[in-house]
């Protein structure tokens, strides 16, 4: 089984370690990713605010690639492990499919170039195949070094269920916890998963965004509460809000007057540890500071480079 | 007055932007509740939409509160009469660009535009040129502040400084000037 893969610019960049575990837990479980030829932009957040029609060519083209390179009637299942990229694609899936005024307009901007996009391409994110397509059963088979009781924290961020809610629901979404549950990890209970790190705002942080006081803030107020709440590592599905939240502790604990030393990675680094993969296949030599309990130790025991 | 398109007639709340579901703004605040960043606009949610419904347009555009959404989608899941503000302020934003009416000394549309360049140029997005573009024409003097964690990122692969493109730039460039040529209400 193999999944056409759409990375988008962030996996190439602050986000490389996303893919790198993304690629190594399919890898695992007996899964392909087959790289989309040539992917553009998904046109993110930022384009929309420019000019709509383009933005949505932007991600068509793509969708109209992933069908090019799987002939034939069926769907085709294009993964999109950015959150941000995923809603992008999704918005224009659903713009071509309704056959209005923009439809046609992208339509015919992709015709002008050679391409079609025939309906059949569907975004997927990474955490929905692997909950509801491979399964929490075949994932805690393979799952040959547990996570110990791990607590953390899944942060699901804003784009991941907002507007969209293909596979979760929008405000609760339980997803992330049940699949690291499955795998040895003990979630905690966290009401702020939904909220926005600050970060949505066009690709970035406060090193590229617009308002870093703002980004600041927000994603500092998701730390202390996670920390409070007794989370050990934090687990996201953005590159955006893993980079958030991971990149500027420094910066918050100088301007908040805290404490804050918090593991943030990806959940497939997670579950690619509890699968027992290699930590330098799960990008963890990338993380400025990635710290996991060792689950062979005991609770409450020494922590170890992981 | 700016000139209006029919995305965005006046007189209407942001929510009947879209046309789709013609209903007004009960002014019931769900949205300025929920909205992450309200403590950083100039006007919450719900009085933009008290603003569009007087007709107050050119002083929506030029709120900085329109450019401090980060279209986390929160007002759009929560708004009981179910209003796609999110996509409304994306409107708001569009038209903003179009007519030039937009609040002064604020970054975000700098950004915004720069990241359009970016990527009709080279059909990707680059991080580190984006980020050090924008800061250059910015606020340079923040480029110290974040330089340390930059340099991290660089050590560890994170910030590739080579800018991705596309293979086929002339492909993507085709599409994205098809849209050029219909000069229309969205363009």
């Amino acid at each position: 089984m193999s999944y056409a893969y759409y990375p988008g610019c962030s996996a190439k960049g602050t986000g490389r370690s996303y893919e790198e575990s993304l690629r190594a837990v399919f890898g695992a479980l007996g899964t392909g990713l087959d790289e989309l030829e040539d992917w553009n932009c998904c046109g993110a957040s930022g384009y929309p605010a420019v000019d709509a029609a383009k933005a949505a060519a932007l991600s068509a083209r793509n969708l109209a690639l992933a069908e090019d390179a799987q002939p034939g009637t069926g769907p085709v299942d294009v993964i999109a492990p950015c959150a941000g990229c995923y809603r992008a694609l999704l918005k224009t899936e659903r713009a071509l499919a309704d056959g209005g005024a923009m439809a046609a307009r992208v339509g015919g901007a992709l015709g002008a170039a050679g391409l079609r996009y025939q309906g059949r391409a569907r975004p997927r994110h990474p955490l929905d195949v692997l909950v509801n397509d491979i399964g929490l059963d075949r994932v805690a088979e393979a799952a040959v070094r547990p996570l110990g009781g791990l607590r953390v924290a899944c942060y699901y961020g804003c784009l991941l269920v907002r507007p969209y809610a293909m596979f979760d629901d929008r405000r609760a979404p339980t997803s992330m916890e049940r699949l690291l549950a499955a795998v040895g990890a003990e979630p905690i209970e966290w009401p702020l998963r939904t909220r926005c790190c600050g970060g949505s705002c066009y690709c970035g942080g406060p090193l590229i965004g617009a308002l870093p006081e703002a980004t600041l803030r927000l994603s500092h107020r998701l730390l202390k509460d996670a920390k409070r709440r007794g989370a050990q590592a934090i687990a996201t599905v953005c590159p955006l809000c893993q980079f958030n939240l991971e990149a500027f502790q420094h910066q918050m604990n100088r301007t908040f007057d805290e404490h804050i030393d918090l593991s943030v990675g990806f959940f497939t680094q997670l579950l690619g540890t509890a699968l027992g993969l290699d930590e330098r296949a799960l990008g963890a030599n990338r993380m400025l500071h990635w710290r996991l309990p060792d689950p062979a130790a005991a609770q409450g025991g020494a922590h170890v480079r992981a | 007055m700016s000139k209006s398109s029919p995305e965005l007639a006046p007189g209407r709340a942001l929510g009947a932007a879209d046309r789709v579901l013609p209903q007004f703004c009960i002014q019931c605040g769900t949205c300025s509740v929920v909205c992450p960043l309200i403590e950083y606009m100039d006007h919450s949610p719900r009085v933009l939409n008290a603003m569009m419904t007087a007709g107050g347009e050119d002083d929506v555009l030029r709120s900085r509160a329109i450019w401090v959404c980060t279209s986390c989608y929160a007002c759009t899941v929560e708004c009981p009469k179910q209003l796609p503000l999110t996509e409304s302020i994306y409107a708001l934003k569009r038209q903003s660009m179009r007519t030039g009416v937009y609040p002064r000394r604020f970054i975000t549309p700098v950004l915004a535009r720069q990241f359009v360049r970016t990527v009709d140029k080279r059909g990707r997005s680059s991080e580190a040129w984006l980020s050090l573009s924008l800061y250059l024409r910015t606020r340079p003097l923040q480029l110290v502040r974040y330089a340390p964690v930059a340099l991290r990122l660089i050590r560890r692969g994170r910030l590739p400084l080579r800018p991705e493109s596309v293979r086929k730039p002339a492909q993507l460039r085709k599409v994205l000037d098809a849209l050029d040529v219909t000069t229309g209400e969205h363009a």
